[in-house]
């Protein structure tokens, strides 16, 4: 494979002035990638900090509602902020660190990640600008609030239709401008080489943890492997691990939205997303006829990204993992249901997930094991979800 | 045989002149509108017109040129229109005309196709800002086989070993990007870039070409300083948006003055 590429996609689509800084980051990452002293000061973080390892919970209720195979629950929701998003932020602030960049700036789409980064620029004494689209500020302002507590700024961005996409585009913008002392922690696994590698890495803890923990209780590797995918980085931490392993059977779920036209949904994989260019990296894109890049949209403001990770484009045309959607009422239906089933109040991005098992669990027997990646929790979401369910709270 | 950009070129150099490429977005102000405002420039003194080719994600733009896209693309912009544009345009000025847009329209239109039909519709070249040099091979082989001109980037930041290999293949001109930013952004130090480009002069004979920050007439003489041409964008452009066409004419007027009378035009 050619350096930076997952198969055909990937690569570096960044104006010239970006890439001294992603060439300092490359050569940095491989650096750090194999220094003991990093290593072990990232897994110190990761469970004095953020909690780690995280539970694999077996789900018995849940299990018991679907009475077939048994299905656990990957609780990443329980770590620090409340999302995977952390494991890759501690990972990057270290990273920015060791670099000596002062300063961090993010993109975010729910928040979760520009929560994440605000935290570790607090915990690190850097400072933290966090671009979010200004439809975004307005659907999350719990954790927009959370951000400034943290001591970060949170710009809102208007251009385009001031969500995701736009948020990284300007963030990139930012990073072009200031790149001397800024780093840039991308929140997914996209952009340009080497950000889905660095990204995937410090996410792919997840997986691992699967792999040994299912051990640990004697079950081997699982069957089936569940997680949601907007850019998809918790499901590249969570497929990545089992990449070889064939008899595990792995599926990201899209946001299916509320309907079938491009700009309804959020199926770059499982619908209608055609390989193209956007935020630096060669990967499945929903655009229209003329390459123009499409608006996503999803109830859940993690998964409504028009682009995808391309690792995750390279899974799909080798067969490594199959991608499929659910829409935003099936996922509303899961969020409730895991919240009285099983008393955990999932994120909306990883109701999708848990939404799917209505597909699969009909198909699986009592022997087999399926592992859900709960990517987040739901407080965050519980105003939007209000509104949905037409009660009001405010 | 030089190209129409080539010969403008040269001439410019011979007369011990500095050339002005005027940015302007296909499409921003009204489809219809685009070619007479081009037909503007060129009498108002623009020697180049980088035709902007909007696209809904323009990553290395500034806050201006991002909002010319949106209107360009609300306006119904499309690739067979910009087309269109540049035939329209080729039956009335002769003018060099470098497009600038990013790579995925082109890539979803298919390179070989994209570059052939934009050549045969009378473009001159083109300017790529998301594709850096390492990723340009296909599409710079696309534009060398139908005739089109493919701009490189070079930076304040760019390394020694970058540009020896930008440098090596580029014809028609270099752009030379003034800050380490986007498009549009104010208060330059052209000195920093006036150091690269004299770098990059010693490994390449073809034209230098500063843009990014070039707002004012002095603002364009400083940049042209180390250069063969300066690129104004944002300037030009916010103007158009706002609807105020004479004062961006007055100001590409104006800075035209400014370089022939800093970079002699009694030689000419």
């Amino acid at each position: 494979m050619k350096k930076g590429r997952f198969g055909a996609y990937g690569g570096q689509y960044v104006p010239e002035i970006v890439m001294p800084a992603l060439e300092e980051l490359e050569a940095a990452y491989a650096k750090y990638k194999e220094d003991p002293d990093f290593q072990k000061e990232f897994a110190y973080y990761l469970k004095e900090y953020a909690g780690r390892p995280t539970r694999l919970y077996y789900a018995e209720q849940l299990t018991k509602h679907y009475g077939r195979a048994k299905i656990f629950l990957k609780r990443e929701d329980l770590l620090h902020t409340g999302a995977h998003k952390i494991n890759n932020a501690l990972g990057q602030a270290l990273l920015a660190k060791r670099m000596g960049k002062k300063r961090i700036v993010a993109e975010t789409g729910a928040g979760q990640h520009g929560v994440a980064s605000a935290t570790v620029a607090a915990l690190f004494g850097m400072e933290c600008h966090v671009f979010m689209g200004a439809l975004d500020v307005e659907r999350q302002k719990l954790n927009v609030f959370r951000m400034k507590l943290l001591g970060a700024k949170v710009i809102p961005v208007s251009s385009g239709t001031g969500t995701l996409k736009d948020a990284t585009s300007e963030a990139i913008r930012y990073w072009a401008t200031n790149i001397e002392d800024t780093h840039y922690i991308i929140g997914s696994a996209v952009g340009p080489h080497p950000y889905p590698t660095i990204v995937r890495d410090f996410q792919s803890v997840i997986g691992a943890e699967i792999r040994s923990q299912m051990a640990e209780r004697g079950l081997g590797t699982p069957d089936y492997l569940l997680a949601c995918v907007g850019g998809g980085s918790n499901a590249i931490g969570t497929f990545y691990e089992f990449r070889g392993d064939k008899d595990v059977k792995k599926i990201g779920i899209e946001a299916g939205g509320r309907g079938s036209r491009p700009i309804d949904n959020a199926k770059t994989l499982s619908g209608s997303g055609e390989p193209g260019v956007l935020h630096g990296a060669y990967s499945y894109l929903l655009q229209d006829e003329d390459g123009q890049v499409v608006e996503a949209y999803s109830i859940s403001a993690g998964l409504d990204y028009p682009g995808v990770g391309p690792e995750h484009s390279y899974f799909k045309d080798e067969g490594i993992v199959t991608y499929d959607s659910v829409t935003d009422d099936e996922a509303l239906a899961a969020f409730q249901r895991l919240s009285r089933v099983e008393g955990i109040i999932p994120a909306l991005e990883s109701s999708h997930a848990l939404a799917y098992l209505e597909k699969l669990m009909p198909k699986t027997s009592p022997d087999e094991t399926v592992v859900v990646c709960l990517s987040g929790r739901g407080d965050k979401d519980v105003a939007m979800v209000a509104k949905a369910l037409g009660e009001e709270i405010e | 045989m030089s190209t129409r950009l080539e010969k403008k070129m040269e001439a410019r150099r011979q007369a011990g002149r500095k050339a002005l490429f005027i940015y302007i977005t296909a499409g921003a102000t009204g489809l219809e509108e685009t070619a007479e405002t081009v037909l503007e420039a060129e009498k108002a003194g623009a020697d180049v017109i980088e035709l902007g080719l909007p696209f809904s994600d323009p990553m290395a733009d500034g806050p201006v040129i991002q909002a010319a896209s949106v209107s360009a693309l609300r306006n119904g912009m499309t690739t067979e229109k910009e087309l269109e544009l540049v035939r329209k345009l080729r039956t009335r000025t002769d003018i060099p005309l470098i497009g600038m847009g990013y790579i995925n329209p082109m890539l979803h239109y298919g390179f070989e196709q994209y570059a052939r039909d934009f050549r045969a519709a009378g473009l001159d070249g083109l300017i790529v800002p998301d594709v850096p040099h390492e990723e340009s091979a296909e599409l710079r082989a696309a534009c060398e086989k139908a005739g089109l001109h493919y701009a490189e980037f070079i930076t304040p930041g760019t390394t020694e070993a970058r540009m020896e290999k930008t440098c090596a293949g580029a014809t028609g001109f270099i752009y030379c990007v003034s800050n380490n930013g986007v498009t549009g952004v104010k208060s330059v130090d052209y000195s920093v870039i006036g150091k690269v480009c004299d770098r990059a002069r010693r490994l390449t004979n073809t034209p230098l070409a500063v843009g990014f920050g070039i707002g004012s007439p002095e603002a364009a003489v400083e940049a042209a300083k180390h250069a063969d041409a300066v690129i104004c964008g944002s300037a030009v452009v916010s103007r158009l948006q706002e609807g105020k066409k004479e004062e961006a004419f007055a100001l590409i007027h104006d800075m035209r003055e400014a370089l022939d009378a800093a970079y002699g035009k009694e030689n000419a």
